[in-house]
Parts: structure tokens; sequence; C-alpha cells
């Protein structure tokens, strides 16, 4: 009897590409919904315009590299890259921002870099980058969070107003910008502080809530819940969550410590812009993040450090993107510096 | 049973064992088949030279090869007949090639070979000795190395601990499993005689913790035996543990070095099986003829383990576990991380041959697109060798094969666990494979091209020397030839002058007489 010839090992792998990077959408579920709650559908219309766009842009680009549809295209990354790009946009873009963000961050940062697994840079933080020195003034519009603002009577634009405004720009007549949106907490933190105000009279006000900004608090809750599945699953490993949080909360501590009115407390950092969904979902693409244990602990300290550094002195409010695409480019590096010792070989 | 506190090696998968099915029955015996193949080499080394030759009739047990090296092991008849023929035929190997094979027609009497004596006094008995006769024995390790056994034993003197190995890992195989199970005492005996041949005052025999038959009919064994020498240890079950280097550090704490051996750090491992194969050996004059393997998967109606002569073609020894089911597909030789296809199921038993898996279509992994790296570093983290899989096959695959040795690739076990962790569906084990094998070449390459250059030079040196030499000789003629010339020059003012002074003398003749020239 015949038989045919398979290679070892013969047992089926547990995980895919598409499986991993569906976990990663899956887990973002949660945070998406507190989005929803505090900022109106808003991201929903700039997922769908990122994902639509990505998608069309990953596509044609693989179409022209000769490569086939199939598995490429339901490897879901593509997904995966303007859904993070979506969580990064105030909720209010219009459509050609969310697009022109989306289409660079596959084309440019993934694709002319040869696809999937090649790029050294995160694809979503480059297409963010792209659009934050593009169009400055309305990547830094944020609407008020619909949380209770106390004296502030927010005015929030309903699902359909939110839409017309995605695809055209414009607002209803009769709503103007000032009655719609306002600084986000570390914008509006940054501001005051440079107007000698101390963090305690800073943070009195209506835009913060128990830790961090009201309603952004939540949404970081959310998405550390969202973080915590990702690390249960074994999508991610706890090096660089920990060391990202770690690289952030250690010099912000400190901070705190010398100097309380001028340095807002680890707990705000933490909860407040992006530094969580930083942490588990952003730090962690593995294409462009570094691969031993103890290089991932140096890579996520560094985008930490940098975070807090960027939010404290630099010139920017959030210093997520910035932080990761510097540590990025010291990825070569840090995989060089931290190999681990093989078996049986002297340390 | 003691439990001293265990290390842990880096990674290793936890694997579900698929053994359930063929523990549930007794090692089995099937009838002595009609014609045995025996290939003259089942072992690492090299292969065994023939001493029978075809029309001769053989006993069972009866040396038919024998070593034609240090590393190498006899092959034994395992039945009574007539060698019909020792040819080329397709061996259970990797490569799936044919090599020679020592034919048997079996006669069904199954009559002894009486050569080796039973030893039951063993204990008087050197190292060398015993050593002889597990040599002449043809024991191998029967836990699918195949290395032979004899040479492990000329391991040397000062070491600690024997390991006996039956932490059988991998998905599929439970020979090891059944042999304790049934016949502990036998294991128990084979490590008296190997603790007595190379005087190592501790054995201790690791089973993985998911037998607990097997631990209890040893521990059952070990009060009867009551040696204090003899322990078991009973270790977390996970893959690959049954590696050498991954036990002795689980059990130890200590790790083989790269580029060493385990006598090197005072361990010495061998499988629970070449025990057993040891103790008859010595015990009863039983050359290596059967062993146990383990016949199973989807496509075998009723998987068990079965003692085997070797040389019995695995269709005869399926045929015995029930035929075939209807979804017989793949055929393995060994477990489902690291046992290699086999395309026809005429190839014979070997030596090292523990397991065999007729495995139907959804039992073995599927063909599926291989997607890019991604990066993700799960290689990493269950890489027992703690290795880079990524970067290795970062370089293997654009045939960049100079770093790997920096990567350490030659410390790869070819496990398969990274090819399992790994999402993008990469072959990675098969490209390490392959990129060792090439690098292997171009070392064996680099070697003949080293010693031509050598002589190249070396015949440029001679040439140059012996020009160097011709020259020198000719200067030196030349020299002579000068001072030869000179010579005649002052010869000639000699006879010059001396003519002149007989001149002199002629013209002053008439004043005085001649003789009384100043």
């Amino acid at each position: 009897m015949r038989f045919e010839l398979t290679r070892p090992p013969h047992l089926r792998p547990a995980r895919s590409v598409t499986r991993v990077m569906g976990e990663v959408l899956l887990a973002l579920v949660p945070a998406t919904i507190a989005w929803v709650w505090f900022f109106g559908p808003g991201i929903l219309y700039n997922m769908a315009v990122a994902t639509l766009v990505a998608v069309a842009c990953e596509a044609g680009a693989l179409r022209l590299r000769d490569r086939a549809l199939h598995p490429h295209l339901a490897d879901l990354s593509a997904v995966v890259t303007a859904v993070l790009l979506a969580f990064c946009l105030p909720p209010l873009t219009p459509w050609w921002i969310t697009a022109t963000g989306a289409a660079f961050a596959i084309l440019f940062a993934k694709q002319l870099y040869g696809g999937l697994g090649y790029n050294p840079f995160n694809p979503a933080m480059a297409g963010y980058v792209v659009l934050l020195i593009s169009f400055p003034e309305q990547l830094t519009r944020w609407p008020w969070p619909q949380a209770g603002l106390g004296e502030i009577t927010p005015v929030a634009l309903g699902a359909w107003e939110t839409l017309r405004f995605t695809l055209t720009g414009a607002l209803p007549a009769g709503v103007s910008w000032d009655a719609l949106s306002g600084a986000t907490p570390l914008d509006d933190l940054r501001t005051r502080l440079s107007l000698a105000a101390t963090v305690e009279q800073v943070r009195a006000g209506p835009l913060y809530g128990l830790v961090g900004g009201r309603g952004w608090e939540w949404i970081a809750l959310w998405t550390g819940v969202g973080g915590l599945y990702l690390l249960w699953r074994r999508v991610i490993r706890w090096q660089i969550p920990l060391a990202v949080i770690a690289g952030l909360c250690l010099p912000a501590t400190l901070a705190w410590l010398l100097a309380p009115a001028t340095f807002p407390p680890p707990t705000f950092h933490l909860f407040s812009g992006a530094a969580l969904l930083c942490a588990f979902f952003i730090a962690t693409d593995p294409v462009s993040a570094a691969t031993s244990p103890a290089g991932r602990l140096v890579y996520g300290f560094g985008i930490g450090a940098l975070i807090f550094i960027i939010r404290s002195w630099g010139g920017y409010p959030d210093g997520v993107a910035f932080a990761v695409l510097l540590l990025n480019m010291a990825v070569p590096a840090i995989d060089h510096f931290t190999r681990p010792r093989t078996y049986g070989h002297a340390g | 049973m003691k439990q001293p506190g265990l290390w842990r090696f880096h990674g290793g998968l936890k694997l579900d064992a698929r053994t359930a099915r063929a523990t549930g029955d007794q090692i089995g015996t099937i009838p002595v088949p009609p014609q045995l193949v025996l290939p003259l080499s089942q072992h690492v080394g090299q292969p065994a030279e023939p001493i029978v030759v075809p029309g001769e009739r053989v006993l069972c047990g009866q040396p038919i090869a024998r070593p034609s090296g240090y590393v190498g092991a006899k092959v034994h008849a395992s039945s009574s007949g007539t060698v019909v023929e020792i040819a080329n035929h397709p061996v259970p190997h990797p490569s799936g090639l044919a090599a020679p094979c020592i034919v048997i027609e079996t006669d069904g009497l199954d009559e002894r070979w009486t050569g080796y004596e039973p030893l039951s006094d063993y204990a008087a008995l050197t190292g060398p000795e015993l050593r002889a006769r597990v040599r002449a024995a043809g024991v191998v390790g029967l836990g699918g190395a195949a290395f032979p056994t004899a040479v492990k034993l000329g391991a040397g003197s000062g070491l600690k601990l024997l390991i006996l190995n039956g932490a059988e890992c991998e998905p599929y195989i439970c020979c090891d499993e059944l042999l304790l199970r049934e016949r502990a005492a036998e294991v128990l005996a084979g490590a008296q005689i190997l603790l007595q041949a190379l005087a190592i005052p501790r054995c201790v025999i690791a089973i993985e913790n998911d037998k607990p038959l097997a631990l209890e009919a040893l521990e059952l064994a070990i009060a009867r035996a009551a040696d204090p020498r003899l322990e078991v240890v009973s270790v977390p079950a996970v893959y690959p543990e049954g590696g050498e280097r991954q036990l002795i550090k689980v059990l130890t704490g200590e790790e083989v070095p790269a580029r060493g051996l385990p006598p090197d750090i005072g361990y010495l491992c061998h499988n629970v099986g070449t025990a057993a194969a040891v103790a008859r050996a010595v015990l009863q004059g039983e050359p290596l003829i059967s062993r146990i393997v383990t016949v199973t998967g989807d496509g075998v109606a009723g998987p068990r383990n079965v003692d085997v002569r070797l040389g019995t073609p695995i269709s005869a020894l399926v045929q015995a576990c029930g035929g075939y089911t209807g979804e017989a597909a793949h055929l393995l030789m060994g477990g489902a991380m690291m046992g290699f296809p086999l395309a026809d199921d005429s190839l014979p038993v070997i030596k090292g041959t523990n397991c065999i898996v007729v495995a139907s279509r959804e039992e073995i992994r599927p063909r599926a697109p291989v997607m890019p790296c991604i990066r993700c570093g799960e290689c990493a983290e269950v890489c027992p060798a703690q290795l880079l899989p990524q970067q290795l096959y970062w370089h293997a695959r654009s045939d960049d094969l100079e770093p790997l040795d920096d990567y350490h690739l030659f410390d790869c076990i070819e496990c398969g666990c990274c090819d399992l962790a790994c999402p993008s569906q990469i072959p990675l084990t098969q490209y390490f494979r392959y990129a060792k094998t090439e690098l292997w070449a171009r070392q064996h390459d680099r070697v003949r091209s080293d010693l031509a250059r050598e002589r190249f030079e070396a015949r440029r040196d001679r040439l140059e020397a012996e020009q160097a030499a011709r020259k020198q000789r000719l200067e030196e003629k030349a020299r002579a030839a000068d001072e030869a010339r000179g010579d005649e020059q002052a010869r000639k003012a000699m006879i010059d002058a001396a003519l002149e002074r007989v001149q002199a003398r002629r013209d002053a003749g008439a004043s005085g007489p001649p003789g009384k020239d100043e």
C-alpha cells in the first residue's frame, strides 16, 4: 500500500495569523463600546472609512506586486491597522483625512517595504503621524465627552449628523466648534500648567474624573480589559505591556513625588490619552517590535519613558505615536544586543 | 517515589499524548513473517559488513553482519531460515533511498542459536567484559536514535548519575510506557548492569507524570529489588522532555555544553528499552532481534503495542493489529513531531522503530499556505534550545548561511516546537535541516578546497625551492669556474714569473753555478 508523504511535525498548529489578528479586533470591542458611549458613533464611521480604504489599498498593492489576494487579504492585518488608526482620530474627522491616513499606512508604511512582516514602522502610527503633521487643527479638535461635565453642557451630534460631518466635513447649521469641542484632558493640563496653574487646580475642573480625564479613564479601563484578554489568550506576551507601563509610571512617579504641583500622578498618565492602548495594542504589534524577551522589556520601557518625556516637555499633547516610531527605529539594535543565551552555551 | 526538586527547561509544548487507545491492551506478539529484511545500517555509524552468504542457513539470534568500525553494531538473524539475498532494498529512512539489506526466508522453526552464554552472575565481570557482551548483542539506543550502546558505555569513569529515560513525550509513542508496566524488573536489571559496567553510584529513572500505571509498576519493582541506588522520578509532561539535554536539565538543573556530551558533566543517559535489551543480552545471552513497537492512529483497526522481530514488514505488523481502516492516509515512523513519513508499508521494522502511525487525513496537519513571518516570537518562546528560530529562518530563507553558525543553528534539535507554534505556518524545521545540510556540504567543500589549495601551494613552494636550488647550484658552478679562471691566471703569472727567473738565471748563468739560485 502506498501513502502520501507529509513533513514533520505532523500536528496541526494551534494558531494562524488570521486568528491572531481576529483576537486583537475582538479585544478592542469593549473599548469601542466605551468610545461610542462617551464620544458618539464617530469612531465607528472612522473605522468603516479606514477599513474600506486600507483593504482597498492592500488589495491594489497586492495586485501590483503580483501576490495572491486570498491568504494575504484574509489575514485581517490591514483591518487591524485601520481600526487602530481610527482609535487615534477624533470622532469628528472628515472621511478624506481618515482615508489619507489609512492609505499612507498601508501603501507607504507597509506595502512599499514588502507587506506584512517586513514593515519596520508601525503602519497605524506612521499613518497617524502623517495626519497629525498635515492636519494639526482637525486632529486636535475633540468633542466634549458625554459624561456629565457639570457646568459645561456640551452640544452633541447625533448619529446622522455625525455621519453627515464625516462625509462632508460640514457641521449642522447653527452648531459651532466652540460649543461642540474642547481640549482633551492632556491638552488642557499642559496648556494650563504653562499658565502657572497647579495640577491640583487643573484637576478640580469638570474635564477630570477619578484618576484621569472624565470619560477617557473609562475608555482606558476597557482598553486595559481587552489587553488582559490578549494576555490570557497568549496573543501577546507580558513583557511589552508591562515595560511600557513601567517606563511611563516610573519617571512619572519620580517627577510627581518631587514636584506634585507641576507633574500629575502616574495614574493620571496611565488613564489619559492612549497610554494603555499603546501598551497593549500598539507597541505589541509584533512586526515592528523587538522580539527577544529582554529586548521587549527594553523596547517597551523606551516607549513608556518617551511618552512621559513628550507629554511633559514635548510639543504634542500625547507622545504615543512618536515614542513608538522612535523605538521602532531602535529595534534592530535592541534585538542585536538582547539575544537570549542558547542552551549549553556560556552566558 | 522520591520527588527531589526539579528544574525546568526553556519553552516546550504541552501536547495531547494520543496514547490512550494503544495502552489499553498488553504487549502483543505477532507470528514470524515468511520473509525478514534486515538492513545493514540500522544504527548511527558505519553500516555493518555481512558475514553470511546467500544460500546459507542461519539460526535465530545468529550474527549475520559485524560492525565495520568503532561506531557500529552487529546485526543478528531475527529468526531461523535461509539467507536468500544480500542486496539493496528500500529502508525506512527520511531520505527514502534504498540501502544494502540481508533478506532471510524463514523456516518457521525459530531454531535458537546459542553462541552467547547467559552471564547471570555478572557481578564478577568487569566493565569491559560487560561492554563486550553489549557490543556482541548488537544493542543500540531504542529510544529512536539507535546510537550503538557499547560506544556510549565507553564514556569513561567518574560518572555521577545514570539517567534512564522513560519520559516518552512525543504524541502516539507509548512502547516505553508498556515496557515499564509489564517488564519493569527487566529494566531495573538492565540499570544494575549499566551501573556496574561504569561504576556509577546512582540511577534515576524518569517517567512523565501522565503515565501513572508505569510509575506504579516501577515503584513496585524497585521495592522488590531493594537496591538503594535506584530511584524513580516523575517529571511533568512537556514535549520535548525526552530529549537527553532537556531531561538532564529537568533532573539536575545543569546544561550539557553545546559541543559536549552528557558524560562531560558526569551524566549518562539511556532509554529504558535499551536497559531492558542490555539485561536480556547479559542475563539471557539474547541479542537484539526484536523490539516493542507502538502501532496506532486512526488508520489502524486495533491500535496496540507489539513485540515484533526486527525485519518484519510494516504491512505484516499492521495486519496483526487488525489491518487498515478506510481512513488510512499517511504512514509515519516515529511520533507526531519528529517521525518521518513513509511512502510504502513494505519497509521493515528496524532497531530504531519505536512507533508506526497510520494516520487519517484529519489527524495530520493539512498543507496550508505559508504566510510571511510576523516576528511574533512564539517560536523563540517555545524553543527548548533557546534559539531565535525567526532569525535563523530569516537567514536560511535568503540563503545567507554564514551568520547561522553565530545564531547557533547546530544547537537546533529539530523537535518541531517552533513549527507548531508559528501562526504563519512556516516550515521552520525544514529550513533548518536544509541549512544544516548545506552548511555541512560547504564545510566539506571548504575542507576539500583547502586541501587542494594546500597541495597547490606545497607544489608551488617545492618548484620554487627547486628552481632556487638549481639557480644556486649554477651560481656556485659559475663562481667555481671564475675562481678556476683566476687560478689559471695566477698559474700563468707563476709560470711567467718562473720563466722570467729562468731567463734571468740564464742571463746570469755565466757568472754563477747553477742550482744556487736564491
